[in-house]
């Protein structure tokens, strides 16, 4: 363990893709993964989550700054890392022509365990991702979300210390996404450590004690989402909604209600503590919307307010 | 050897569709009934090959087509089949989060390919040994004949594979070996060449494959069967260090 005592840690990390044209990634990001918590990475596509757990599994190497996983040097001593990671990629890397439990038996080989320990696994991690009925069929007749369970599942064969989990729950049926955020649940108490990332904010907000949020291949916030929306945002949003041919003319109006105004393509967000006061000055000054909306801040507010854009365009 | 669980995957995965490798067979025994008997018939034997006593045709083509079969099944695996992970599948990326490097891949795939082409050679040196055309006792060195063989174009194709950049290139490999397949002594024996030609084929490895079969399946022990043997080894080995380094940095990108 290093002097920080995190389970990863990395400063100045960088990832740049030899071109041509040549492309930074990661430009020198720096985070601390603690033991037992789950930490999150949110950001729009192309952020650079991806290429950043790549890094962490030690599947690509970094091109600048420094990273340590469970102790070690991610490019010295990768096989020991990776013995003790588990991993669900952005993609599904399932060998199609296998059957479930084959799959589940190969992977567990490539850990080099003994194939009656496999065996007695299979059985326990069929029943997490609730595929026990599918256990002969070709994983070409599966659907994409039993697909996404199944390498979830093949992922903890070797009860990892931690788990990166790229987007896992893209894809699953809303169901099948709760009950997936209650196994991780599980496994986080079982002290499993969870690296994931996600453009979801309710799996942010259910999930992740703490949260980095990338843009650009940066990370340009870090903290707990409760941190993260008191530090960023106000307490509440006004949200109005004009017909587009009165769409600017409204914004023109409603400067100055609230503490900030956010100007989106189809409405107006207005940050402020007191969203029925902010309604009632809107009324005032002749704004008719055709809705109005006052809600509590979330972290899509952080991110716009970070960014200046929604995270899900 | 963490390697050797690339060859357990595979053998996994052709527990499923073994009839890929029964089809590979079948295409030397094409060429063998059409051309071997069929022509053969035409052609009756061919003398000067052993030095003594004429060989019917089928005897003399039989050795080259499990030369080719040989080769076929390494690099098939190494070359279509690996592009196909490597671009489509990306079976790799799961094998590299997990203690495996890029050596084992490299290494273990390689294996299999061997495996493979030695498997493939095996059930046709059985099929010609059943038609009655093996001259000889010496013809068991065709078992780690075909062994090296494959060793040597199995590591070719993992350095080609690394050189491709999408399924169109692939027709350079036919564009290579076709004319391979057909000009090296495969049909006919060396003697057919006018002496500058002769020197030119005597280069191309199938040459020297068919050669390191031909001689001890028709039981002639000659020293070209060394020659052909550390041309093959001496591929083999050139090959495995570039595929090596090649194929790990074509993963770690
Ligand atoms: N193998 C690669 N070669 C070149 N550039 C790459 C490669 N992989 C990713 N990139 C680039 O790096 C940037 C970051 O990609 P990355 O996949 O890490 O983003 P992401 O945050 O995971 O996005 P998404 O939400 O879409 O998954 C992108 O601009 C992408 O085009
Ligand atoms: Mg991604």
């Amino acid at each position: 363990m290093n002097h920080t005592g995190a389970l990863v840690s990395a400063r100045g990390l960088t990832k740049i893709y030899e071109g041509p044209p040549e492309h930074v990634a990661v430009g020198g990001i720096d985070f601390d993964v603690r033991r037992g918590e789950a930490f999150g990475f949110l950001g729009p596509n192309g952020a650079g989550k991806s290429t950043t757990m790549r890094m962490i599994g030690c599947v690509s190497p970094r091109s600048g700054g420094e990273l340590t996983i469970l102790g070690h040097d991610a490019a010295r001593d990768r096989r020991t890392i990776k013995a003790r990671l588990g991993s669900v990629p952005q993609d599904d890397t399932l060998d199609t022509e296998l059957t479930v439990e084959e799959n589940i038996l190969i992977y567990g080989r490539y850990f080099g365990l003994r194939r009656d320990v496999i065996r007695e696994r299979t059985d326990r991690l069929l029943e997490f991702a609730r595929l026990t009925d599918k256990r002969a069929s070709r994983v070409q007749d599966l659907s994409g979300g039993m697909r996404r369970r199944l390498t979830i599942a093949r992922s903890l064969v070797n009860e990892p210390d931690l788990l990166l989990l790229d987007e896992p729950t893209t894809g699953l049926d809303p169901q099948a996404r709760h009950l997936l955020w209650e196994r991780l649940f599980r496994l986080k108490q079982d002290g499993v450590t969870l690296i994931l990332t996600t453009h979801y904010m309710d799996e942010a907000e259910q999930l992740c004690d703490r949260l980095a949020v990338m843009d650009g291949g940066r990370i340009v916030a870090h903290g707990s989402p409760r941190e993260l929306i008191e530090r960023y945002v106000t307490r509440e949003v006004l949200e109005l909604r004009f017909p587009l041919d009165r769409h600017e003319q409204a914004a023109e109006k409603a400067r100055g209600i609230g503490e900030r105004i956010e100007v989106l393509p189809d409405r107006l967000l207005c940050y402020t503590s007191d969203g029925e006061a902010a309604l009632e000055e809107a009324g005032r000054r002749g704004l008719d919307p055709l809705t109005a909306l006052v809600r509590r801040s979330g972290l899509e507010d952080v991110f716009l307010t970070l960014t200046g854009r929604t995270l899900i365009e | 050897m963490s390697a050797a669980v690339l060859v357990e995957r595979n053998l996994m995965i052709y527990k499923h569709t073994w009839y890929v490798l029964l089809a590979e067979i079948f295409e030397p025994i094409l060429y063998l009934l059409s051309i071997g008997v069929g022509i053969g018939v035409l052609v009756g034997s061919v003398t000067g090959v052993t030095g003594g006593s004429p060989v019917r045709y089928a005897a003399f083509v039989a050795p080259a087509l499990l030369a080719t079969a040989a080769m076929n099944g390494a690099m098939n695996e190494t070359t279509f089949l690996m592009f196909g992970k490597l671009k489509t599948d990306r079976t790799y990326e799961s094998m590299l989060a997990t203690p495996l490097s890029e050596r084992d891949v490299a290494l273990g795939e390689i294996a299999w390919a061997v495996l493979r082409g030695t498997l493939v050679s095996l059930a046709f040196l059985a099929v010609i040994t059943a038609l009655g055309l093996v001259e000889s006792p010496w013809a068991i060195l065709v078992v780690p004949g075909a062994a090296l063989i494959a060793f040597a174009f199995a590591t070719a194709g993992v350095v080609v594979v690394t050189f491709l950049r999408d399924w169109q290139d692939m027709q350079y490999i036919q564009l290579v070996m076709l004319p391979m397949f057909l000009f090296a002594t495969t049909f006919y024996p060396l003697s057919v060449y006018p002496r500058p030609v002769q020197l030119v084929v005597q280069w191309l490895p199938l040459y020297q494959s068919i050669e390191l079969l031909r001689n001890p399946a028709l039981g002639v022990l000659s020293p070209r069967i060394l020659v052909a043997a550390v041309y093959l080894a001496a591929m083999g080995a050139l090959c495995l260090t570039v595929a090596v380094r090649r194929l790990g940095r074509t993963l770690a990108a």
